[in-house]
């Protein structure tokens, strides 16, 4: 017997029982190794009508073990489903992932030096597989059924939400306690399903270790992202991330609140050595802020460019493969900094959902606003060589700086003052005692 | 005593309220919740808005000077429209206020003056939207609020629009809802809307672009909720109410023929006392 053990994004997982507990348990033990677990990334590029979406997701465990249910707004056909490669979604979330800024003061006596650091969101990635079973079930017609790339396809018409179901349950898929009301409800909308399942043996003739991210094209008025499945497994929190691609500007969703995460702040050198625990703790805070209802952007800038860079920015052929179809793929090679311009804007979204605080799925609006904005923090490191001059003046400011930052971070995150305090390399040596404080700001904390 | 009788005969204008309540929103917005308003667009929004109408009053309706609409205009445009363009903003109040001399059926203008700029902006160009999203649910319950109080002050004068729009919108999402076997959440969810709730209680409610009979009135609401949930759900196009307004603006006159009812007046004069205006704008 298998189960449905998640659904991401627009995915309903499928796997066997024995892999359900380790997927859910593994989750548990990679905490501190990957910076948000249970990941999902979607490229959604939309012009007009026109989308394109890539769906990668970070299922990790036996491939022949999974498959994936697609809800997709509109009926589909064999051309348009495909395979992109992974690094394409990667090097799409270094380009836009939140970074890190550094400084050197200059000799208070007498040049600062840059250099930038992208936040490591690499997610583990994933794997999945299906059982064959390609016929006619009550409601259900296999429209199609083929190969791409290491994934085979059934494309099912289904009518009604019980043929799905049960065509699932007699290729023995076991789904989660409400998937047939979503299902049929998303039916009703004119949405349709596909199925996707790895094939061994073109898995192993292409030779991945790993599922690429499954791309599908169509044309519908529908700017959404189907969240409804994934939030339908109580196994807590879904994380997910949008990168939309639009040729006009940002992107926002329309029935939940777009919020701008805080950025370009000042915090604590020590920082840098705990970037990912330090942007958990911001993200988690900021969340709980807005009432775990908040979709938070990450980033919004036009893709000729950036400043600092975390990565190049994606050449016209990788926007292309993306599905970015207004640009000429043909150019082929990279934009380097300040390059031509590609008339792609790219939005980076991040939701932390659940049935709960997202019972709707995630409906998207184009804006007009081409304004660049990017998660971007920075550390200034003092200067400690030694000075020719009176530098007592230059050391009071970066004590000041320096407890300044600490009060940020505190607010930023939510960590106990005092841990910051300790952890900071003070420039008189003196840490500040918890005394040193008003003290109304230890009352309530 | 003469200062609260004044106070008192100054506010027996519904519109004090309404600039009180936006103006306050308009505070929220900008100060807590931070959605993408920019002040520069604001003030160009406010100064526009009142030079537009001293021109239109003095040179085209000839009437004296009434600064107190074009200022409730000038709310709803800043709360609603988003843009980078100090010019497209300022653009918005023109179309706004220019549009109540200018197109006119029976004495009455037909469109909501800070509906039709809206529309118009978001269909002539790219660089204007609306944020419909961005009061978020979490602070839903005071806006609610604040909304219901307005209703309370002005003694829901002429307020059926705004009841049958919520009314009919409400039912329309929940029979959806139930064909869908959707859980209740979701039209509760649509329903927590702030851009809902302002366009509810401070668009589609001003009286002087509404039906004449409260019959009238019930039955305009009713259809902008009809057309506004078949662009947002059949259609699945954003921004469903506002465009929604200013495709039924058309009917009013039709449906004031129909049935007849009373030209409303902002300031309901005392009896026996002449009306100061030639037309209120």
């Amino acid at each position: 017997m298998k189960f449905i053990i998640t659904a991401t994004v627009a995915m309903l997982t499928i796997a066997i029982s024995t892999t359900a507990q380790a997927f859910c348990g593994f989750y548990v033990a990679r905490a501190d190794t990957s910076l948000f677990n249970s990941a999902s990334q979607v490229v959604l590029v939309r012009d007009d009508d026109r989308t394109v979406i890539t769906m990668a997701n970070d299922f990790q465990g036996e491939v022949e073990d999974f498959a994936v249910v697609i809800p997709v707004p509109t009926f589909i056909e064999r051309e348009q489903i495909n395979v992109a490669d992974r690094a394409l979604v990667e090097h799409l979330d270094a380009y836009t992932a939140p970074r890190l800024v550094e400084y050197h003061d200059p000799d208070p006596c007498s040049r600062y030096e840059l250099k930038s650091m992208a936040m490591d969101s690499a997610h583990p990635r994933s794997a999945q597989v299906l059982e064959e079973s390609v016929g006619r079930s009550r409601g259900v017609t296999i429209e199609a059924s083929y190969t791409v790339g290491e994934y085979d396809i059934l494309i099912l018409s289904a009518e009604e939400s019980s043929g799905l179901i049960e065509w699932l349950d007699e290729n023995d898929y076991r789904i989660p306690k409400g998937a047939e009301a979503v299902v049929d409800s998303y039916l009703k909308q004119d949405m349709r399903f596909f199925v996707a399942k790895v094939n061994l043996k073109e898995q192993a003739k292409l030779g991945y270790s790993y599922l690429r991210p499954l791309q599908v094209a169509y044309e519908s008025n529908k700017f959404m992202l189907p969240i409804r499945l994934g939030t339908l497994n109580a196994n807590g929190k879904q994380e997910l991330y949008v990168y939309a691609l639009t040729r006009t500007g940002r992107v926002e969703t329309t029935n939940y609140r777009t919020v701008k995460l805080p950025t370009d702040t000042e915090v604590p050198e020590f920082v840098q050595a705990e970037f990912s625990e330090f942007y958990r703790a911001m993200f988690e805070k900021q969340t709980l802020k807005e009432k775990e209802r908040g979709v938070f952007l990450e980033y919004a800038w036009d893709m000729a460019w950036c400043d600092p860079c975390a990565a190049d920015p994606l050449s016209s052929d990788e926007l292309r493969q993306l599905g970015v179809f207004w640009v000429d793929g043909s150019q082929g090679g990279r934009i380097g900094n300040g390059g031509q311009a590609q008339n792609v804007f790219v939005t980076r979204l991040h939701v932390r959902y659940d049935k709960d605080h997202f019972p709707e799925d995630l409906m998207f609006q184009e804006t007009g606003d081409r304004q660049n904005y990017q998660g971007r923090y920075v550390i200034r490191h003092p200067w400690k060589g030694n000075s020719s001059c009176d530098a007592s003046a230059y050391k009071a400011a970066v004590k000041e700086r320096q407890e300044r930052e600490a009060q940020t971070l505190a607010n930023l995150t939510g960590w106990d003052i005092d841990d910051i305090r300790g952890k900071i390399d003070y420039i008189d040596g003196v840490v500040p005692e918890p005394g040193d404080a008003p003290w109304w700001k230890r009352l309530w904390q | 005593m003469r200062v609260f009788a004044r106070l008192f005969s100054l506010l027996r204008d519904p519109r004090w309220y309404q600039v009180i309540v936006l103006s306050l929103l308009l505070g929220f917005g900008i100060l807590i919740l931070d959605f993408g308003i920019h002040w520069q667009n604001a003030i160009a929004i406010f100064t526009t808005a009142q030079v537009t109408q001293l021109v239109g009053a003095r040179f085209i309706a000839r009437v004296p000077f009434d600064p107190l609409s074009a200022l409730i205009t000038s709310c709803s445009l800043t709360l609603l429209l988003r843009t980078d363009l100090i010019s497209l903003a300022m653009f918005a109040a023109i179309i706004a206020i220019g549009s109540k001399f200018l197109v006119r059926v029976r004495g009455k203008h037909v469109f909501n003056p800070a509906n039709v700029a809206l529309v118009s902006l978001m269909l002539l160009s790219d660089d204007a939207w609306v944020s419909s999203g961005q009061w978020g649910s979490a602070t839903i319950g005071a806006l609610a609020l604040a909304c219901l109080g307005f209703l309370v002050l002005t003694r829901a004068r002429r307020a059926e629009t705004t009841i049958a729009f919520i009314a009919a919108y409400g039912l329309l999402l929940l029979v959806r809802a139930l064909w869908l076997g959707d859980p209740l959440s979701i039209p509760l969810h649509q329903l927590q809307n702030g851009a809902l709730l302002i366009f509810a209680f401070f668009m589609i409610s001003d009286p002087k672009t509404s039906p004449n009979s409260p019959v009238g009135r019930i039955a305009f609401g009713a259809l902008v909720a009809s057309v506004a949930y078949s662009i947002q759900f059949v259609f699945y196009e954003p921004n469903g109410p506002i465009l929604a307004l200013i495709m039924s603006a058309p009917f009013v006159p039709l449906i004031d023929a129909i049935s007849r009812g009373q030209l409303y007046r902002w300031e309901q004069p005392a009896a026996g006392s002449a009306s100061q205006f030639k037309g209120v704008y």
